[in-house]
């Protein structure tokens, strides 16, 4: 017995950044909007305050602010003919659930992606010569200069800090020299670096580097963005990643837009509902709306003029796949998109072990640090390398939360006295420099529902097939030699080189970057949505999100993220309210 | 409305999680089979701004008060192998003295223990090495299983003697060989219920102390970490000089009371 | 389903045009009759939005030492509102508390202020609220103990205090202080908030009596809130706000100072939010002009007392209020100064820590800045200590907190919930 609900004219599956952001431009524009969001309310003086957040058992070990691994999880195989076989329990990565979505429990890391990762293909190929066959990865349908004013928006909307090195064109010194054209400075100042970002800094410029600061969604001081909503200054506790912020420092849906869009009358938001399928019109043309089931498990079918799904991507490519929408790509022949160019982030480095200086790692924020792009995407020459694209080199001070971070160097024991005493020697003295790895589509990567294991609906979960291919280790390796030059560089008694191998690992935690699934495209051949984040074969289905990367760069989504559902609002808005249907034609 | 935890007054009980603060969310819990968030209402629809009530606070429940799954001799088994993980000596304490083994008993009692926060739905098999956990074991049944197998090891081994009666050496020989997986047995993985242990051992050390662990933050002193405190701006430009800070924990610390007053039950 | 938040249905009421004016000529008298409402703030006591009331349908429970008063039905509907008042009853209502069958209405109404109005303003208000909805809801009884529930005892109680007609000419105040003035102490009653009443011995003739002598506008505790001394002349506790400070924390809800909680919060969005700028300038030019009462002399706190509240305001509380009390302007509330922590009574304050507190959001600040809850966290003892250091550090002098006045608002909290 599924009860039908009165319609909306927008249905946002999913409520986090994306569906924060869409529903606050689609109810500016005067729509009806609903969200449906699985998990439950969230805010900052209930779920994560001053009083408690600061829990590193109950936040991260026990996993308090993420997607529930009973409900549904994802099974891993690092290629085919493997067994893939559940996570039980979060490892590599920690998708979210509830309202803010992953954007509760994010760093704030707050870059853009450089204009050349918009071109990979074509960029690498002018240059270099044809790429690998199995390289899968394709040129974006939409580039870095159309996407510029909606970075700007989104870094405005989250109060981000830090050094432009490029605006209009003119070169500034202290920011990014390789980042395209800003059109405007950041909102804010940079973080308040420390001992170790100093270092760094010393260092990278002794080799001819480029530093400058991590650009930082922590508020380094009082901000009020353009919605009026107020952030306040972060107070480097040191729980930023896989924590709430106690103190509206970090930007998220709560701290930005939902003060503002709750108080909407055109905007509801129901929360315990997991969207089970899209539904269509019997020609499968058109979506009709959702079909969702509550906490005590009634069935409910919401009809909708349009529907978003703004779940995190692994599940925007299962209800795809759950509502049979599109066709699930086979690697064996090419053909079908749906779970395409499923990509990750190649993560490596270094730690620096002081002899009697001091790191007080607990002094930090998730965007508190000094990066290098000088070997990221194609700002140095890969002639003869073996590979393309790169990664950014940084040093952060993100935590010394001591369950998750008890750094000794190599050769301690893992246990025993000697383990305890390197313990307590090393927890103040460690710093690390951080490879932050792009990860250009694979042919044999990809995402399917699991033929064996079912969620707590009895559906089946995503089965994800992935490995590190050699283009990663390549790029891996020679990013992290220029990681441990730089690292040896910082004063330190020992660098530990932290290298990436293969096979990929699930469970040391690496990054919550997984892109891809959903890609955009310019033709229904080489993609499942259009430039404008539009379905190819159902124009009143939209799917936003990091999934429709057509591959992942050597940067932190989220900034991304936020300006491509900026610049699909901005479309629909302007053309598709006025003329529904396709918006690119096919 | 998410008033969670109206119920949460306490009418002058002096500490957090003490007593049971959340009842009516525990039933729920337990009847939805509990996820760290089934606790939460059921759908709702929230409109016309966002929502706030007195007192509604989603404070820390799971863990914080005396609960048990361990029968004593198990309980010994386990303090003895965190006493090895991370051993107390002249200078220092160590998770014995730190209670890494009455948190690790409250965990097993709580819903993580009884694997309700991890998917634990079959088939199960032995995975890749890339696949993380893969025993058909909740926590708690593991280390149900794996005493069990331990003790029967070191009853054959070592003259009848339980793991807790052993001398040090020969409790590190025990813990290698299941570390580097030359003690196997035969239904239950050695190896898996060792790497458990061994973070379990490492959480109780470094948890908060509401968690039954790190008593008086032994691991935090040791380490130098300050604790759940929530600003460090003063020290921004600390230079690399050690900071000294005492450690706070989410119920405080000694000096948030005055000399003479009793410390609050525990 | 949750329903709609109490809060954002009086405002999207307040905010509608009136419907059905009668015509043309009554067009102006409906107006200012709405706008003389807002400023009474009407709506706020006379619906109970807690279970969902219709608005101005009356049900509210106030909450007073001696008992619940539920307040009336003041629609217009025929059997349980006002539809059968004429225009002198309800002049004789708001004038001397009289019901049209000659019964004696409670205080609680605030006629005391409401008598200063003139005949017009009255009819203005008459003639706006017979252009609403009416609705039929019947008043709860009222849970009085006797003799209180014998409406001749405040028959007796008006003999004795009960001051009625128009506030004495100032014929050497500005029209801004004039007008601050008659807003204040008329339409506005903020007297019956922060005003102390001579309550204390539980008589008769002084429930929810007049104002002491020497404490108007000095603060006074209601429904377990201390509404704190508003007074911002030499002395006062708003000494240090400008009348500019005034006027935004009445207008926004929030100024460099403070911001508006829980029952100020709400009437910053039912009444002040909507006054016009000249009369929130007005207001505050009105009570700029009003001096400090004299102060008891405040002894020190214990050292202990001190020590283990430094402790705990910079563990707990200084990421957010400042290691030197100054907050962070418009988000999180400057303690130094703070008329809040200033005030004799600690009410407030250690309801705040237990509870928490919201920042009123508003058009110009809809970010609801929060204090989380403290009642699980802290002890009664750790409560005082805390708040014993914010009323004696920086520039702050007031008396020290107990543990047992801790205890006992727990208490209280506790039982009403």
């Amino acid at each position: 017995m599924v009860t039908r609900l009165p319609p909306v004219d927008a249905v946002m599956v999913g409520f986090g950044w994306t569906g924060a952001i869409m529903a606050q431009e689609l109810t500016d524009a005067g729509l009806d909007v609903l969200a449906l969001e699985r998990g439950g309310w969230r805010d900052t003086p209930t779920d994560f305050p001053t009083t408690h957040a600061q829990d590193e058992l109950r936040y991260y070990w026990r996993h308090e602010g993420f997607q529930a691994e009973n409900r549904a999880t994802v099974t891993l195989r690092n290629k085919e003919g493997q067994t893939a076989r559940p996570m039980r329990r979060w490892g590599s990565f920690l998708p979210g659930t509830g309202v803010g979505g992953s954007g509760v429990h994010w760093n704030g890391i707050t870059y853009r992606f450089l204009p050349s990762d918009f071109r990979t293909r074509s960029h690498n190929e002018e240059r270099y010569g044809p790429l690998p066959e199995d390289m899968t990865v394709q040129d974006w349908p939409v580039s870095y200069d159309e996407l510029e004013p909606h970075y700007d928006r989104f870094e405005k909307l989250c109060g981000v800090g830090g050094v432009a090195g490029n605006v209009n064109g003119e070169i500034r010194p202290g920011g990014n020299p390789f980042e395209g054209p800003r059109s405007d400075d950041y909102p804010n100042p940079p973080m308040h670096m420390t001992f170790a970002q100093h270092r760094f800094r010393e260092a990278a410029e002794g080799l001819g580097l480029n530093p400058f600061p991590v650009p930082s969604a922590n508020m380094s001081r009082a901000y009020t963005n353009p919605l009026g909503c107020q952030l306040a200054p972060c107070t480097y506790c040191g729980f930023c990643e896989k924590y709430g912020c106690g103190n509206y420092s970090k930007a998220s849906a709560q701290t930005t837009i939902l003060p503002v869009l709750m108080r909407k009358p055109n905007f509801r938001l129901r929360t315990e509902a997991e969207v089970l399928r899209v539904e269509r019109s019997r020609d499968g043309g058109r979506a009709t709306g959702v079909t969702f089931i509550d906490a005590l498990g009634e069935e409910f079918f919401q009809p909708a003029e349009m529907v978003f799904l703004c779940a995190y991507p692994l599940e925007n490519v299962r209800l795809m796949l759950l509502s049979g929408i599109g066709e699930p790509y086979d690697p064996a022949t090419g053909r079908g998109q749906l779970g395409r160019n499923y990509c990750y982030q190649v993560m490596s480095g270094a730690d620096v072990f002081y002899e009697d200086e001091h790191v007080n790692g607990f002094v930090g924020a998730g965007a508190l640090g000094m990066v290098v792009d000088d070997y990221n995407g194609d700002n140095f020459d890969h002639s003869g390398l073996g590979f393309i694209h790169g990664g950014y080199i940084s040093c952060t001070t993100t935590n010394a939360r001591p369950i998750e971070s008890h750094p000794t160097p190599e050769g301690t024991p893992k246990w025993g006295a000697a383990f305890k005493a390197a313990v307590k020697e090393n927890f103040l003295k460690k710093t690390s420099v951080g490879v932050h790895g792009g990860s250009m589509a694979w042919r044999s990567n990809r995402l399917d529902l699991d033929p064996t294991y079912k969620d707590h609906l009895g559906r089946p979960i995503l089965r994800m097939t992935y490995d590190f291919t050699p283009q990663d280790l390549a790029m891996s390796s020679y990013v992290t030699d220029k990681a441990m030059r730089i690292a040896e560089g910082m004063g330190g008694k020992t660098v530990n080189r932290n290298k990436r191998d293969a096979p990929y690992d699930s469970m040391p935690y690496q990054t919550t970057h997984n892109t891809g699934g959903t890609i955009m495209g310019a033709s229904p051949g080489d993609s499942v949505v259009n430039r404008y984040l539009q379905s190819w074969d159902v124009s009143n289905l939209f799917l936003m999100g990091a999934g429709a990367f057509p591959q992942n760069a050597g940067y932190n989504p989220t900034d991304t993220v936020g300006a491509l559902t900026y610049w699909s609002a901005r479309h629909i808005v302007a053309d598709y309210l006025r003329n529904p249907g396709p918006m690119v034609q096919a | 409305m998410t008033c969670r935890s109206h119920d949460t007054r306490r009418g002058g009980d002096p500490r957090p999680g003490l007593r049971p603060s959340r009842r009516s969310v525990i039933t729920l819990a337990a009847a939805a089979a509990a996820t760290a968030w089934a606790g939460r209402a059921s759908a709702e629809t929230h409109r016309g701004g966002v929502p706030w009530s007195p007192s509604a606070d989603d404070a820390p429940f799971h863990g914080t008060r005396e609960a048990h799954f361990l029968t004593d001799a198990e309980f010994a088994v386990v303090d003895a192998m965190c006493a090895r993980i991370l051993p107390g000596d002249e200078n220092d304490p160590g998770a014995r003295e730190a209670g890494a083994a009455v948190f690790i008993d409250r965990q097993l009692a709580s819903p993580w223990g009884r694997g309700e926060l991890w998917y634990m739905q079959g088939p199960f098999s032995e995975g890749l090495p890339t696949q993380g956990y893969q025993a058909d074991f909740t926590p708690a049944a593991l280390y149900r299983a794996a005493i069990a197998a331990v003790e029967g090891h070191c009853a054959t081994a070592f003259d009848g003697r339980g793991f807790a009666d052993l001398a040090e050496d020969e409790q590190d020989q025990v813990l290698t060989a299941m570390d580097e997986e030359t003690l196997t047995f035969d239904h239950v993985p050695a190896k898996s219920f060792f790497d458990m242990m061994r973070e379990n051992t490492i959480e109780g050390f470094f948890c908060d102390p509401i968690y039954g662990g790190n008593a008086d933050m032994v691991g935090w002193r040791l380490v130098g970490f300050p604790g759940a405190r929530y600003d460090y701006r003063p020290w921004l430009d600390h230079g690399g000089r050690r900071l000294d800070l005492p450690p706070v924990g989410i119920a405080g610390r000694p000096a948030w009371r005055r000399a003479g007053t009793p410390a609050p039950r525990r | 389903m949750r329903r709609r938040p109490p809060l954002l249905a009086l405002a999207a009421l307040a905010a509608a045009p009136a419907v059905a004016v009668a015509d043309q000529t009554q067009f102006g008298e409906v107006e200012r009759g709405r706008y003389l409402a807002t400023v009474g703030n009407c709506i706020s006591c006379h619906t109970d939005a807690e279970h969902g009331g219709a608005p101005l349908a009356g049900g509210r429970a106030m909450e007073t030492p001696f008992g619940t008063i539920f307040t009336p039905n003041i629609t217009f509907d025929d059997e349980t509102g006002i539809g059968r008042w004429s225009r002198d009853d309800f002049w004789r209502a708001m004038r001397r508390g009289e019901r049209p069958d000659g019964a004696q209405l409670y205080p609680a109404f605030p006629y005391p202020w409401f008598t200063r109005m003139p005949r017009e303003d009255v009819d203005a208000i008459y003639a706006y609220l017979s252009t609403l909805p009416t609705e039929t809801r019947p008043k709860p009884e009222n849970a009085l103990p006797f003799p209180l529930t014998v409406r001749e005892t405040v028959v007796a109680w008006n003999a004795l205090y009960f001051e009625e007609g128009p506030l004495p000419p100032a014929p050497d105040r500005s029209d801004a202080w004039l007008r601050g003035r008659y807003l204040v102490e008329g339409p506005g009653h903020c007297g019956a908030c922060h005003s102390d009443k001579n309550i204390a011995g539980a008589s008769a003739e002084t429930l929810l009596g007049t104002v002491k002598p020497d404490a108007h506008l000095t603060g006074g505790v209601l429904e377990n809130w201390l509404a704190p001394e508003i007074r911002g002349g030499e002395g006062g506790l708003l000494s240090d706000w400008t009348a500019e400070d005034i006027a935004a924390f009445l207008g926004e809800g929030r100024n460099r100072h403070s911001s508006a909680l829980t029952r100020m919060g709400e009437v910053v969005t039912n009444s002040t939010s909507r006054m016009t700028r000249d009369d929130l300038l007005a207001i505050a030019t009105y009570l700029k002009s009003l001096k400090g009462p004299a102060r008891d002399t405040v002894e020190a706190a214990e050292p202990a007392a001190m020590k283990a509240g430094e402790a705990i305001y910079m563990d707990a509380c200084s990421a957010c209020h400042g290691r030197d009390g100054g907050g962070v302007e418009g988000m999180f509330g400057r303690l130094d100064g703070s008329a809040k922590a200033n005030s004799a009574d600690p009410t407030t304050l250690i309801r705040i820590v237990l509870e928490g507190a919201r920042s009123q959001p508003s058009d110009r600040y809809p970010s609801p800045i929060s204090m989380p809850a403290f009642d699980w966290k802290l002890s009664d003892q750790e409560v005082a200590d805390v708040l014993t250091y914010v009323r004696q550090s920086w520039g702050n002098s007031a008396a020290s907190v107990a543990a047992e006045e801790v205890g006992d608002l727990r208490d209280k909290l506790t039982a009403s919930h």
